[in-house]
């Protein structure tokens, strides 16, 4: 450190814990209580990256989450980098590593910057413009644009750190910790109401806590002493939970916030082992009290945006608070009071300031009295119109503003300066009220938008209400609060307040300068360098809305969302068409206020936990014997079994050959099982079903296809009568809770008389299907007793039997068109079952077999998988179904609607069957079926559903929808692919079997 | 996230339920006497309003039993909740 920018203090930095970091590979020094930004600026480092566009060397600026330029990339590490990082936000730990990110190859040396050269060029609206056309470009200028823009690198291993989610409720949540936040808690807590603190910053107080001049006085003591009183004060109440560095990321309806907490960024990463990095928290609040405070505005004037430009209130922060003077020539240029508070700072602590720029006439306020009392230079009516210097600022030029203040007049005045503290005045932080809906109004004494209405319970008290002065601020709070918390008397209620008040005002939004606008860069929104003329471009090329001159210019569009330039933007917009800033509306502020981590959104579900997912009761048995699971809704299913390194093609032949030669066993416990009860019951099912349900016996079970009502397929399966009153329907695995929820709609709905109850078992029982020419004698070998004779137990008919103790009931039916046998048992006896299958069978070669097979033998059988076969676009007609719809019904759901005019378009897609011409070639799913592939546009018929190669018939088949697929039967088509075309013929959807002889073994 | 007071349950978060689109739109007791136009109205056409909307909601992680709600689509106020088969208020 050549210059002596620390100055000796500081009760908020602790100069015994001195702390190493590396900044662009170079290291240096700060301590402990710093931010990033105020130990680069000890360090006299003020250029930390290069802007989006035009790449202009840009420093540090604000103190806080408003900075649009300090945005770095920390720590290097594959996994834990962060990108986009505020260095005004983030805590100085030890061994912290930060680069620059918007700069290519270094920041000192920025290739991109021959943009600047080149800005007449790459006006407002330039990427719209330049890279819409032609649209083959578009990679090229992509590449060109990522690399030498590219903001931040994300990292690419997977997150190692850990994050929560963690719920809160709470009578009154308070957002913001400064003099109004900690008051409005008190007076809550006074009020025996439970009270959450939430403060983003490390310590509470806000910006009166390092005020340091005599001029405010709360009850006669320094503003600062009377309100660590208050902060010990609160510390200890029981009242108030209080979360520091928690910022608040999204504010929505009915009082529902999420707020994120930093736990470990401000360590030393080996401090961080174990530890939870960032907590989220979502709080339901029954009143919001928004105490966020203001944000400095800059000032728009040519060249504004150099290095050592800064706000008045930052740079007073970083010698008040962190003890770091950002320059040793200072100047301020303001429009308003609150600058002199930085003047008295720097005078305080002994820091050269040159001059002080106002453009108001003259102010005689008890401060700038104050500061006229100490000799110092101001400039009163005069405006910075040029600053010099390419890496930091040292020279700044100021002329006289005319009357009117649209002009410069009189002789140029250089001053030399290193340091530039800017005031445009403040605005308050309505993102949050704006965000939760409420609506805002203009008040033309200060320029400023402020709360106004609001649906949700809530109020906006402070500077984020548009109090700027302590006796304001101090005295409305407390009348606020207690009128929004109907309290008629706080201990606040006679509070002295004194403090200097601001008599004169004056705002020009785009300050003038001796060049024509056209030859001047005076910056709005720093991030997207979209400068006072680009709005202006956009305004004549014909945008009105603020929301599309806002997208047009880029101005607010960068991870700061414009928190400087909205205001400015709006200003220019304003005077330039003659309109009121009330009438113009400002752009939507959306969440997240500051920008979350992935980490903090997903919070612990991650990896195995990112889903729930269910296993069967013979689940174990799978994985011991070697299965691959696929995906089913949130099932794990066995999808096949390979053994001794089989390819899934060939164990899926395998298991299919097994199955139809012997036997196979299918663990079947996924499908959705809905126990129907109630004297109304049958006429449920007639109602829910397309076929009739009427004649059913007791110990039978029939196939039922479910319509939406818009006569399109919604779900499959068997339903057994149990008893007179009682069925248990099974449903597709995927459709199980859908199905459970559109029948309970339609009984709760529709049929409120119906005497029908519904239970989901699905979980309740366990089911192992065994099929194939030997299942009789394996199910035999189990149950001994057990008449198994095709005249007690036939096809389509169910049995509930002892095994010892286990109530087993064995529905005889067949998804495979072998003869199979579905034994349920209670869930907890699944495994125990199905081992017992397995060992009875032993001597049969049962083979288990997964998901992949029963979709191969259920398509050698033409039965359809809704959801494969079926995508809501399909009626039962289309599927060439006809069979199963009641004609006798009067109505069942969906029937109306299979005779609208559309349904029953004889050119509708219908289900067919495919065969290749050459028996070996195995169509793909999903591959499109044309007639001529030569007539350009080429028209397509339909596409292949299902497809694989039946070891049993040693040729591959297909099913598919086609447009008039019934009328094509033995027509030749094609299949085209990307590298050849392949042949087929239309068929049956029936492949195998077409008599139904193997169901009878 | 709305806040949603069930009338079986009482006051519970809105990711406890399911909406179920706009409501008092009864399944007609005689569909074959409809002609496609008027099945048409039945089965596809439904309001897209700016005020006062009234809804069906499930209690679907919770007692899974329908019912009516009144919500304001412009700042989604929940104006009024009632039960299934009960007249929607005059708001
Ligand atoms: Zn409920």
């Amino acid at each position: 450190m050549s210059k002596n920018l620390r100055i000796n203090n500081k009760q908020f930095v602790d100069e015994t814990r001195k702390l190493s970091f590396i900044f662009n590979g170079k290291k240096l020094y700060g301590y402990k209580g710093d931010t990033l930004a105020s130990a680069l600026l000890s360090n006299d480092i003020h250029l930390v990256g290069r802007s989006f566009k035009y790449h202009r060397p840009r420093g540090i600026m604000t103190s806080g989450s408003e900075e649009p330029n300090a945005i770095l990339q920390i720590g290097n590490d594959d996994a834990l980098t962060d990108p986009n990082v505020r260095a005004t936000e983030i805590e100085l730990y030890d061994g912290l590593i930060c680069n620059s990110q918007n700069c290519w190859p270094s920041v000192k040396f920025d290739i991109g910057g021959i943009n600047n050269f080149l800005s007449p060029l790459l006006p407002a609206g330039f990427y719209y413009k330049t890279f819409m056309w032609p649209a083959s470009f578009w990679e090229k200028y992509e590449y060109f644009i990522r690399k030498s823009a590219g903001l931040g690198k994300s990292p690419t291993k997977q997150d190692p750190d850990m994050y929560d989610h963690r719920y809160m409720h709470c009578d009154i949540l308070i957002v913001g910790g400064g003099v109004s936040g900690l008051i409005a808690a008190k007076i809550a807590s006074d009020d025996n109401k439970k009270v959450l603190l939430l403060e983003d910053k490390e310590l509470l107080g806000g910006s009166l806590i390092y005020d340091d001049n005599d001029i405010s006085k709360i009850d006669n003591q320094k503003s600062s002493e009377w309100l660590k009183k208050l902060i010990e004060n609160i510390k200890n109440d029981k009242n108030i939970i209080i979360k520091t560095r928690t910022s608040l990321a999204a504010y929505h309806n009915y009082n529902f916030l999420l707020a994120r907490q930093n736990l470990t960024d401000h360590l030393s990463v080996n401090d961080r082992n174990n530890k939870i990095r960032q907590r989220l928290y979502k709080i339901r609040a029954k009143k919001v009290i928004i105490s966020t405070g203001a944000i400095e505005r800059p000032q728009v004037f040519h060249n504004n945006d150099r290095p050592g430009i800064m706000l008045a209130s930052a740079v007073k922060k970083y010698i008040d608070y962190y003890g770091v003077r950002c320059g040793l020539e200072n100047v301020i240029f303001t429009n308003n009071d609150s600058a002199y508070e930085t003047a008295l700072s720097l005078h305080k602590s002994g820091t050269k300031l040159n001059a002080i720029i106002d453009i108001r006439d003259n102010s005689s306020s008890e401060i700038v009295n104050k500061v006229k009392s100490l000799g110092i230079q101001i400039y009163w009516n005069h405006t910075v119109v040029n600053t010099k210097g390419y890496k930091r600022i040292n020279k700044i030029t100021i002329m006289k503003l005319n009357d009117k203040g649209n002009d410069v007049v009189g002789k140029k005045i250089e001053l030399n300066c290193d340091c530039l503290a800017i005031s445009g005045g403040w605005t308050p932080m309505v993102h949050l009220f704006t965000q939760s809906g409420g609506k805002l109004k203009f008040d033309n004494k200060d320029n400023i938008f402020v709360p106004d209405k609001t649906n949700l319970n809530q109020l906006s008290i402070g500077s984020a209400k548009g109090d700027f002065e302590l006796d304001d601020v101090l005295k409305n709070s407390i009348k606020d609060t207690k009128k929004f918390l109907q309290i008629e008397n706080s201990n606040f209620d006679k509070i002295d307040v004194k403090c200097s008040k601001e008599k004169e005002k004056k705002n020009i939004w785009l300050l003038p300068s001796d060049k024509p606008l056209s030859k001047t860069k005076p910056f709005l929104d720093y991030q997207n360098d979209s400068t006072a003329k680009d709005i202006k471009l956009a305004l004549r090329e014909g945008f009105k809305s603020i929301e599309h001159v806002k997208r047009y210019t880029t101005t607010g569009m960068g991870t700061d969302q414009g928190k400087l330039a909205n205001m400015h933007a709006l200003g220019i917009v304003a005077d330039t068409t003659n309109t009121n800033m009330g009438d113009l509306g400002t752009t939507t502020f959306r969440p997240p206020y500051t920008p979350l981590t992935f980490g903090t959104i997903v919070g612990r579900n991650v990896g195995q936990f990112f889903d729930i997912f269910r296993k069967t009761p013979m689940h174990d048995w799978h994985v011991d014997n070697n299965a691959k699971f696929e995906n089913v809704g949130q099932w794990k299913r066995a999808w096949y079994y390979p053994k001794d390194g089989e390819s899934m093609h060939d164990a899926v032949q395998r298991e299919s050959k097994a199955a139809r030669e012997s036997s196979g066993i299918l663990d079947a416990s996924t499908l959705g099982k809905i126990d129907i009860q109630g004297t109304d019951a049958n006429e449920f099912l007639n109602r829910v079903y397309t076929n009739a349900w009427s004649k059913l016996q007791i110990g039978k079970c029939r196939y039922g296809l479910m319509l939406n009502e818009d006569g399109m397929v919604y779900d499959d399966g068997v339903t057994t009568k149990l008893g007179e009153n009682h069925y248990l329907m099974t449903t597709t695995t995927g459709g199980a809770a859908n199905v459970m929820s559109k029948l309970e709609d339609y009984l709760q709905t529709e049929w409120p008389e119906l005497d029908v109850f519904l239970t989901s078992v699905t979980d309740h029982f366990a089911t192992a299907s065994v099929c194939g020419p030997n299942a009789k004698k394996i199910v035999n070998k189990i149950f001994k007793d057990l008449d198994l004779s095709d005249e007690s137990f036939p096809h389509m008919s169910f049995k509930e039997v002892k095994l010892g103790n286990i109530n087993c009931r064995i529905m005889r039916i067949s998804f495979t068109g072998e003869l199979s046998y579905e034994i349920n048992v209670e869930a907890s006896y699944g495994k125990y079952i199905w081992e017992k299958c397995i060992e009875a069978g032993k001597e049969f070669n049962i083979t288990p077999y997964g998901t992949e097979t029963m979709h191969l033998l259920r398509a050698e059988k033409g039965f359809i998988i809704v959801g494969q076969d079926t995508d809501g676009t399909m009626t039962p007609v289309d599927l060439q179904m006809d069979w199963i719809i009641s004609k006798k019904k009067y109505d069942f759901i969906g029937k109306r609607s299979l005779y609208r005019s559309d349904t029953i378009r004889e050119d509708r897609k219908q289900l067919v069957g495919l065969l290749t011409d050459d028996p070996n070639e195995i169509l793909e799913e999903g591959a499109q079926i044309v007639k001529d592939e030569n007539k350009k546009p080429v028209n397509m018929l339909g596409h292949v559903t299902s497809s694989y190669f039946s070891p049993t018939l040693k040729k591959s088949i297909a099913l598919a929808v086609l447009k008039e697929g019934k009328k094509l039967k033995g027509q030749k088509l094609l299949v085209p692919m990307i590298d050849k075309t392949i042949k087929v013929t239309v068929s049956d959807t029936v492949f195998l079997d077409k008599e139904n002889e193997r169901i009878n073994g | 996230m709305f806040l949603i007071n069930c009338p079986y349950c009482g006051e519970r978060d809105q990711s406890e339920f399911v909406s179920g689109g706009e409501a008092h739109i009864a399944r007609p007791k005689q569909p074959t006497e409809l002609n496609d136009d008027q099945w048409a109205e039945y089965l596809f056409m439904r309001k897209n309003i700016k005020g006062i909307q009234f809804e069906r909601w499930n209690h679907a992680h919770g007692c899974r039993k329908w019912f009516n709600v009144a919500r304001d689509t412009s700042n989604d106020k929940i104006e009024k909740i009632y039960k299934m088969g009960e007249q929607p208020p005059k708001l």
